[in-house]
């Protein structure tokens, strides 16, 4: 038998009352991204409070459910093969080689979950659990029935065609994108900045990147490496709007006056306060980092008090609690990993002194942040200058 | 103002290649196997290049394998030349400074239980005779030696390593990489004994994916690729007839008024390393006294205090290409061998970058670079690493 639908399951507790109208028009529409890019044409209905992909010709099954994989809000997708209305006793018969194919071993405890759907069909839902029941019994004697746990639900719906469907496959679920607001990540070339976009796109939010490039002393390379880290971030988030920042000047000029054990940190001040600069510019409301406390010295509570202050913007660090462990395992998850190790230059190591600060003062690094006062207006003016987008799709 | 000074990782395809190419591939489409005179119109371009690129060589058509570049050709000359040569031992000779293609075909070669040696080099990049004498033993099969070093451009002393390997044991097969070297120099095989010699086109204005390999006449080499049988069952697949017809054009163009090019270049060379001594802290790698016995289009310089990566972007930035180390290698970044083997100081080794030249390099580029060094080099040592 041949799968030709999806029903798709969504946390329905995070819609309740009017929320909901909204929440399923924006998993439609990121579904309808998602599918664009696969094979075949299809149709997506909401019906009865519930969503069906409908094919209307061929499609690649693995690569479809691949990309609803990637489809935040979707908590399952359940694979469903139709059959035509043709009397109960056909009706027993395409269940029983439904079971055949998806159920090899019999081993299973089971209940039928019927649903009429089309009210004028002979038999209700009752009569059609028991009924269906019956012939699965009589079929397939080493299988029984649990009503309250069964291994296998099955159910079988009664609209104009008859949809039967059994297996769900995990989706990622969170909410679709573009239920919550935007925001703007600061993106670098690191295993962890990917793995931050992605958590909090998966709240529904929609994700702007920022992308501090500092040529010479960084490639072509590792911009077109943080691409294409914004890319594989983008198969969840849908596309996002990467703005890449010429920052090379600003850093020479940190690293000409300020003193070098506080590079990083007021470094940091200057990418915090460009970002968010950015960030409101382009309506975003919240800057999302890769942040987590102690894993390294410009990440300890002391420099993220002096990298917090420069930001009236809430500053999202989905990963503060993580350790290096469980981000790679996201990242790995999400294949974002073996593009973030790959060698290029990300943060210029020529900027890094070897013993930085780890518990900054923030009245000190005020002070030397003054060191460059006289440069930094104009340098800052034309960093912003250079705002170069990417639409990365 | 642009000035390509990467022609030792990759060479523009001369106008003429090109334009020959869309010929072929427009009007003279036919598979060389073909029965028909379409497949008869096809064969006439591998014909006539085995013509032109033996001339080069002074050797015979016959003599003439296509490869898909330098990589096939070396790898094809040391796995096929040891493995159809068996009964004379498996012990190979290669050197420190050697491309990756023969690297690591020789580490191949050590897995299938191969013993291998690794002669060491000079601080102008060149072999030790007597070292090679030493490591020559009664049950070594095959000397694999490169022309001219990728990196620094030291060129080795084929013919006399021709000699003290054919005087220990005839039937030691000698094998040779010129992918650096074909185009810069007038090579005779037979009178240098090789046995063996790897050439690439791109390397010489020629278009990407082709190459040969020279195996001398009577000299067995198995094939490493199976297949219908093409070129004598020696390379299987069906033959890249544009590619061949436009490495074929290359070399001919390269070897017309040989030694006026190769003059000319020898004056740039000259003359960009007496500027480059000009500036602080720069030191050139792989020379000798007589700028002339190192090849004509290489030159590696250190430049003390800047990290080689950024100068190539600095200068990239101006319009000026070159390397670090070898391009090929610079995807993983990792200190070359070659830099390590002549003995350079360790604070140089990621301060080294690489100026190779072609025949479209011109003096007016030559100037501009030096130029632009002048400029960038003081500002990037002050913002060097502490």
């Amino acid at each position: 038998m041949k799968y030709t639908s999806f029903l798709i399951k969504y946390a329905e507790i995070a819609i309740k009352g009017k929320n909901r109208h909204l929440f399923e028009e924006a998993l439609c529409k990121q579904i309808k991204i998602a599918l664009k890019k696969c094979e075949g044409q299809f149709v997506i209905s909401r019906t009865y409070g519930r969503i069906y992909i409908d094919y209307e010709s061929d499609f690649d099954f693995d690569e479809t459910v691949a990309a609803l994989q990637c489809v935040f809000g979707i908590t399952g997708i359940c694979p469903v093969v139709h059959v035509e209305d043709k009397g109960f006793e056909q009706l027993g018969n395409d269940l029983k080689k439904y079971i055949d194919d998806v159920y090899p071993d019999k081993n299973h405890t089971f209940k039928i979950n019927a649903r009429r759907a089309r009210k004028n069909y002979p038999m209700d839902s009752m009569e059609l659990n028991t009924e269906l029941g019956a012939v699965v019994l009589e079929a397939y004697p080493e299988m029984t029935v649990d009503v309250h746990n069964p291994d296998i639900l099955l159910t079988v719906e009664i609209r104009e065609n008859i949809y039967m469907y059994s297996e769900i496959i995990p989706g990622p679920g969170g909410m679709p994108i573009g239920t919550s607001g935007k925001a703007m990540l600061l993106l670098s070339g690191g295993i962890d900045s990917p793995v931050a976009g992605y958590m909090i796109a998966k709240r529904g939010v929609t994700i702007d990147a920022v992308y501090f490039h500092a040529p010479p002393y960084t490639s072509e390379r590792a911009k077109q490496k943080v691409i294409d880290l914004a890319k594989k971030v983008a198969k969840y988030t849908g596309p996002i709007n990467l703005h890449v920042i010429n920052f090379t000047d600003i850093q020479l000029a940190i690293y000409e006056k300020c003193p070098h054990d506080e590079l990083t940190i007021i470094m940091r001040r200057y990418m915090m306060r460009i970002a968010e600069d950015i960030a409101k510019e382009n309506k975003c409301i919240g800057l999302i980092t890769g942040e987590s406390i102690g894993q390294v010295a410009s990440q300890t509570m002391q420099s993220l008090v002096a990298t917090n202050e420069v930001c009236t913007l809430p500053v999202y660090r989905p990963l503060i609690g993580f350790d290096k462990q469980e981000i790679v395992e996201i990242s790995e998850k999400i294949d974002t990993y073996e593009t973030s190790i790959l060698p290029y230059e990300d943060c210029c190591t020529i900027f890094v002194a070897k013993h930085p600060v780890t518990k900054p003062n923030l009245n000190i690094i005020k002070r030397d942040e003054g060191n460059i006062s006289d440069v930094i207006d104009e340098l800052y003016k034309t960093a912003l200058e250079t705002d170069e987008v990417i639409v990365v799709e | 103002m642009n000035a390509y000074l990467d022609n030792s990782a990759t060479t523009r395809c001369f106008d003429e290649v090109r334009e020959l190419m869309n010929g072929v591939m427009d009007s003279h489409y036919g598979n060389p196997s073909s029965m028909h005179n379409i497949g008869v119109d096809a064969e006439k371009y591998i014909r006539e290049a085995k013509e032109t690129l033996a001339k080069t060589l002074k050797c015979q058509e016959k003599e003439i394998i296509f490869t898909s570049g330098g990589t096939e050709s070396d790898n094809m000359a040391i796995i096929g030349g040891a493995l159809a040569n068996k009964r004379v031992g498996n012990h190979i000779i290669t050197t420190k400074i050697e491309h990756p293609a023969v690297l690591e075909t020789f580490k191949y070669m050590e897995s299938l239980g191969y013993e291998t040696t690794y002669l060491g080099v000079d601080e102008s990049g060149c072999v030790n005779l007597d070292e090679l004498k030493n490591a020559l033993r009664d049950d070594t099969v095959l000397v694999s030696v490169m022309h001219v070093n990728n990196e620094i451009g030291s060129c080795q002393p084929i013919e006399e390593i021709g000699k003290i390997v054919k005087e220990h044991n005839e039937k030691t097969l000698f094998h040779v990489d010129s992918v650096q070297g074909y185009g810069k120099y007038k090579i005779n095989p037979k009178k240098a004994n090789i046995d063996m010699l790897s050439v690439s086109g791109h390397k010489i204005h020629g278009p990407k994916g082709i190459g040969f390999l020279y195996i001398k006449d009577k000299v067995k080499v198995n094939p490493i690729i199976f297949g219908g049988g093409q070129q004598k069952g020696m390379r299987s697949g069906t033959e890249n007839v544009p590619a061949i017809a436009g490495l074929s054009k290359a070399a001919e163009i390269i070897y017309t008024d040989f030694d006026k090019k190769i003059d000319n270049l020898y004056k740039l060379k000259e003359m960009f390393i007496s500027e480059l001594k000009t500036i602080d802290d720069v030191r050139i790698n792989g020379v000798k006294d007589d700028i002339r016995e190192t090849a004509p289009h290489v030159i590696s310089a250190s430049f003390k205090g800047v990290r080689a990566e950024v100068l190539l972007h600095a200068l990239e930035d101006k319009g000026i290409y070159v390397s670090s180390g070898s391009a090929c290698a610079s995807n993983k970044p990792a200190i070359s061998e070659t830099l390590k083997a002549i003995n350079l100081p360790k604070e140089l080794l990621d301060s080294t970058v690489r100026f190779s030249f072609s025949v479209e390099t011109n003096e007016e580029q030559l100037r501009y670079t030096i130029d632009v060094l002048k400029e960038i080099i003081p500002t990037l040592r002050k913002y060097s690493r502490h």
